[in-house]
């Protein structure tokens, strides 16, 4: 280990950590650019210039490392001034795009230069550099006089997502990233390169101009699309999801979104919603308060079995709980989920968009429902189908006449649904509070990102209603609740609250007995 | 010599002995001329003592760092297992200097021997040498005077029958004086872009494709072969004022002076006799105004800095310089100092490589000022801005172009302010306005 | 602010094609491709034979096109976006066809003073291209200013493509083109 000091405050870090992370240790958070935990080490941008003590230059502190009775200051004089210098030198040929840049609100440049910059500039007549917005394929968007050539984007793609199709062309200052005519950003991971991007230069397509940076309620979620589980944060405006973003865990996706995850949204701002309980009544549904609807739906399972569709995108609380209701009827729960070509990050362990396109596979299989592709093909009179995934087969839907009643348990209601005898409106995930576990076995919190509408509610609500009247002991208020008795009931739980979880989630016990094992 | 002048009586001619002599060219000339001796001496020694001996002589970079080339060379640890290489830095690209391409032209072999001695001595079984780009006549005498050296066994597998191998290539660069900063050399080696590397790892511990390398100027590796041959006492003893710079140095004089050419004098001769004298003085009618002794990259001169200057490493920063690379570059009092500064600062905006911020946008930026002095659209506050560029483009990159620019920047305003100011007040350039009336 | 694909500045991606419209023919075949193969073995990975690859490109072509970059970087192993990268780093690699001799004068201070821009201008003038940079109505010239050529005490030092000549003043300017076939 190695000591030293840093802004007035000792530190111990291993041998060969670098200036700028032993700082993080100190509290310290010394200005960079192109610097990222994630990529290796360029050392361009300058702005992590520090003094050290007998040093006879600044020190850039992300390329240098500790030794022992160092003695570092972030905030000096000279560093300071060198660093007023680097903020200077970029906005020189900066566009002052502020007002119509989509990054104003969370622009490390507009950041920085507050805080450290000059007050005012000192630019002659002389113009600007100009050069035109590129489209470089997918969904990204390269605003070439915005960039500051920290070069993060070219790292990314060639050491993490280890397709080098962006580079630095030119020299000087007529250096711009480029790519190759022909070549696009197309890779499933290429978009990670707009998070990278410290300045308004790489821009979301999807995003563009669609909200401000402040406007922005942000809740750390979990991306529901596939079984990976990527720390995620959901970004709503006026209670509509605008944005996914990652959210760091070096345990499940580093700093990490796929393309296709992050862009996938949408689906939970659909408002062709059911917003009320329906029952049907004189051979009609007609919307109908909670307990009656609860209670006309235990009077349909009474003396039945209950085949059960599960959603694979059900949060653990749900699934549990519908689990149980399963086994109280002495019934079958089945799931299916959409696949689709896998695609891994190459640069990072264990990293991929998986096939398996829903949030909570190994929760659905670890509370007993059965993957199928023909869910209801034994269904008969004495069954009461309950459908948790509302997205049926015409096969699906020939069959479901010959079952005794159909409760629907979703978000929406689709024409082919329309003969269920009871339908209790859910919340998606973005609307509720909940955990998911991922294809390792690791149960992740989400938060709720966006107003339930209507008076639709957390699946596990509806269905702890239901065990209740069927004489099982619920009464849960909260999904902490839940959660904290699917715990002492399974021992793949034991010890975990939503404390313990926190915001990086832990891993199930008894993992060897888990399906979805590495590919 | 002061080639293509004729060798004036007080040069001392070591390196440029043969320059105008076409038959020292050929294999068969240069060995009629004693070449070869000197490295089947060095290949019977050891590459301890071949590096020792270098050490003794005192012998220092002459690309412009001037770093001591046998302490240089100990830095490659023997019997590491690691494949060695020896780059030989032919980019020679530094505004003033010319004088590693009339070794190239005159005697390729006594570069070819000079390296074949460094890369036994820190056994490098691999040289390239990489020459820039435009040096099209240089690139094509050293292929085919190294065909030459390895049809005669002195290079190859079995360098003269003593089992050592020594390969030697020669890797054209494509235009990029950048490529003459060691690391960045080695990047465009490697097939890069020729960005400098930070430091450290040092190139003895990880230099090209990862390996341990040492980086040598033509003019240093074309003294080794006397050194060997002579001995280190020898090399050490050509010495007229400071002990640390021993030996000759290549001189190449450009600008307003009345002979232009290389000069080969003796560490320590007086900068004014020089001039004055072996130059051949100013231009009929003219006076000397500054002088640029190292290269572009290192500070003005006024004259009464140049001469009362020692030419040597430490003589040149007594008087407010550097030695640098050698490359003379004399103004005279026609010359307009804020348009040849400007003209300097373009020079580098253009050669920035693009990495650090201070460089690529403070070159331009420094240049667009100076250009807009130059034009007569100038302020005092520029004077002030620029020199507050050039201190925060010193120190603070990945490599010394950035303080390159700014050497010629802040030395210019220094000494030559006055012109700067001329500028300003007149709203003009009072030279072009002179050459007009 | 749109997102369609635009050119960047003032070079077209036109410009980079083989130009009259027919499929590209690869450069290194027969004895090219065994003058790269021999380069190759000098160094212990490909792409340091990056440079010298493109170097064959341009003696054979006389300028790299978008599709010999991306042949070379298929023979190294290496993305067309990587050698495009290297390929604009470098001044002397032509991203686009020549003229028939590229003039390129130094014109930096040591040349500067000794009358560069004379050269300059006296090459403008009797190759009648209009400006720097622009080719010749008759395509046969341009010209161009490069950085120190290296020869400084030999000023002005001008290069004709490949060809280094040195000490050339404005009085010379017009024999020395003349003497081009």
């Amino acid at each position: 280990m190695v000591s030293l000091t840093i802004e007035g405050r000792t530190v111990s870090v291993p041998a060969g950590t670098s200036i700028l992370e032993a700082a993080k240790n100190a509290g310290v958070l010394v200005p960079h650019y192109c610097y990222h935990p994630g990529l290796p080490v360029a050392g361009v941008c300058r702005m992590c210039l520090v003094e050290v003590e007998k040093a006879p230059k600044l020190a850039p502190a992300c390329a240098t490392t500790v030794a022992d009775g160092q003695v570092v200051h972030v905030f000096s004089d000279q560093a300071l001034e060198a660093r007023k210098g680097v903020l200077e030198l970029l906005l020189i040929n900066h566009p002052l795009d502020c007002p119509i840049c989509d990054q104003a609100g969370e622009c490390e440049l507009q950041d920085y230069t507050f805080r450290e910059g000059r007050a005012e500039g000192r630019l002659g007549p002389e113009p600007k550099r100009f050069n035109p917005v590129e489209d470089f394929g997918g969904d990204v968007l390269y605003v070439t006089n915005r960039c500051i050539l920290c070069t993060r984007c070219v790292r990314f793609m060639e050491e993490v997502a280890q397709d080098p199709v962006l580079n630095v062309s030119e020299r000087g200052d007529r250096a711009v990233i480029g790519k190759f005519e022909g070549e696009d950003l197309t890779h499933p991971w290429a978009s990670n390169v707009v998070d990278l991007c410290p300045v308004g230069a790489l821009l979301s397509k999807d995003f563009l101009n669609k909200a401000r940076a402040w406007e922005l309620d942000r809740t750390p979620s979990v991306c529901p699309n596939c079984t990976q589980g990527c720390n995620a944060i959901l970004e709503t405006r006026d209670d509509v999801v605008v944005r996914m973003r990652p959210r760091s865990n070096e345990e499940v996706n580093r700093f990490y979104l796929c393309d296709e995850g992050r862009l996938d949204y949408r689906w939970l701002n659909r408002t062709d919603r059911v917003e009320t309980p329906l029952v049907r009544r004189s051979g009609a549904l007609a919307p109908a308060e909670w307990d009656d609807a609860i209670n006309a739906a235990s009077t349909l399972l009474a003396g039945k079995k209950l085949v059960v569709l599960a959603s694979p995108m059900l949060s653990n609380e749900s699934l549990w709980l519908l689990g149980r209701l399963v086994t109280k009827t002495g019934g079958t729960g089945v799931f299916r989920v959409r696949t689709a070509p896998e695609a891994p990050l190459p640069g990072v362990t264990d990293l991929a968009r998986r096939a398996e396109r829903a949030a909570n596979v190994h929760g659905a299989e670890l509370f007993g429902f059965t993957k199928s592709e023909v869910p209801f093909d034994r269904v008969g009179g004495d069954d009461v189908v309950l459908i948790a995934d509302p997205e049926l087969t015409p096969a699906d839907i020939a069959v479901l006449g010959k079952a005794s009643a159909i409760i629907v348990l979703a978000t929406h209601l689709p024409e082919a649904l329309r003969a269920a005898a009871v339908v209790l409106p859910t919340t998606n995930m973005a609307e509720e509070e909940g955990t998911f576990t991922n294809l390792r076995g690791r149960v992740q919190r989400y938060w709720q990102a966006k107003s339930t509408p209507g008076s639709a509610r957390p699946a596990w609500w509806a269905v702890g209603d239901l065990l209740a009247l069927l004489g099982e002991k619920t009464g849960y208020f909260l999904p902490g609740e839940v959660f904290t008795a699917l715990a002492a009931a399974r021992p793949e739980f034991a010890g975990m609250s939503y404390d313990t979880l926190g915001l990086k989630g832990q891993l199930r016990a008894n993992r060897a007995a888990a399906s979805g094992a590495a590919s | 010599m002061g080639f293509p002048h004729r060798a004036h009586p007080r040069e001392t001619a070591v390196l440029s002995k043969y320059f105008g002599d076409p038959q020292a060219r050929t294999l068969e000339g240069w060995r009629q001329r004693g070449g070869y001796r000197a490295l089947e001496q060095a290949l019977a020694m050891s590459p301890a003592d071949v590096v020792n001996t270098v050490k003794d002589s005192g012998l220092r970079g002459r690309g412009g760092a001037g770093f001591p080339t046998g302490l240089k060379w100990s830095f490659m640890k023997p019997g590491d297992g690691k494949p060695h290489y020896l780059c030989v830095n032919a980019d020679e690209s530094e505004p003033g200097t010319f004088k590693d391409r009339e070794i190239m032209r005159w005697t390729p072999h006594a570069l070819i021997e000079g390296s074949a001695i460094a890369a036994h001595a820190i056994a490098a079984p691999t040289t390239y040498i990489y020459i820039r780009g435009e040096f099209t006549e240089p690139l094509k005498i050293m292929q085919d005077a190294l065909a030459e050296a390895y049809k005669a066994g002195l290079l190859g597998a079995n360098a003269m029958g003593t089992g050592v191998r020594l390969d030697m290539y020669v890797h054209r660069g494509a235009g990029a004086y950048i490529c003459g900063e060691e690391t960045a050399l080695m990047n465009s080696l490697e097939g890069r872009r020729g960005n400098p590397r930070i430091k450290p790892p040092f190139p003895a511990a990880a230099g090209v494709f990862g390996q341990p390398t040492t980086i040598n100027n033509v003019e240093t590796l074309a003294a080794v072969p006397h050194i060997i041959t002579n001995g280190a006492a020898w090399y050490k003893a050509m010495c007229l004022s400071n002990p640390k710079s021993t030996g000759t140095k290549l001189f190449s004089v450009c600008g307003n002076v009345a002979k232009p050419g290389n000069y080969e004098v003796t560490m320590g001769f007086p900068f004014k006799e020089f001039l004055f004298d072996l130059c051949g003085g100013p231009l009929a009618g003219r006076q000397f105004k500054a002088v640029i002794p190292g290269g572009s990259s290192v500070p003005i001169q006024t004259m009464e800095e140049a001469e009362a200057t020692l030419m040597d490493y430490e003589g040149f920063v007594a008087q407010g310089t550097m030695l640098g690379s050698g490359g003379v570059i004399v103004f005279d009092d026609a010359q307009c100092m804020v348009k040849q500064i400007a003209r300097l600062a373009r020079f580098y905006a253009h050669e920035s490589c693009a990495q650090c911020t201070q460089c690529r946008e403070g070159t331009a930026w420094t240049t667009k000022i100076l250009e807009r002095i130059e034009r007569g659209a100038g302020t005092t506050q520029d004077l002030d801005t620029l020199l507050d560029l050039a201190d925060n483009m010193t120190g603070k990159t990945i490599c010394v172009l950035s303080d390159s620019c700014a050497a010629p920047v802040v030395s210019g305003i220094k000494k030559f302010r006055r012109e700067f100011e001329a500028h300003i007040k007149g709203k003009r350039c009072p030279f072009t306005a002179a050459a007009a009336a | 602010m749109t997102a369609g694909a635009t050119e960047r500045g003032a070079q077209t991606t036109s410009g980079a094609h083989q130009g009259d419209g027919a499929p590209y023919v690869p450069v290194f075949t027969g004895a090219v491709k065994g003058e790269l193969d021999a380069t190759l073995s000098r160094y212990p990975t490909k792409m340091a034979a990056l440079l010298p690859a493109l170097w064959l490109v341009q003696r054979e072509r006389g300028w790299v096109s978008d599709d010999a970059m991306a042949e070379v970087a298929k023979l190294l192993e290496i993305t067309p976006a990587y050698v495009k990268g290297v390929v604009t780093f470098y001044t002397m690699y032509h991203q686009h066809p020549p003229a028939k001799y590229v003039v390129q004068v130094c014109t930096t201070s040591p040349c500067g003073v000794c009358g560069a821009e004379q050269v300059v201008e006296a090459l403008l003038r009797h190759t009648r291209c209009e400006e720097l940079g622009a080719t010749s109505a008759d395509g046969r010239y341009s010209v161009i200013e490069v950085e120190c050529l290296g020869a400084c005490g030999f000023a002005t030092p001008i290069m004709i493509n490949d060809t280094f000549i040195e000490s050339v003043s404005a009085d010379k300017v017009p024999q020395l083109l003349a003497g081009l076939p």
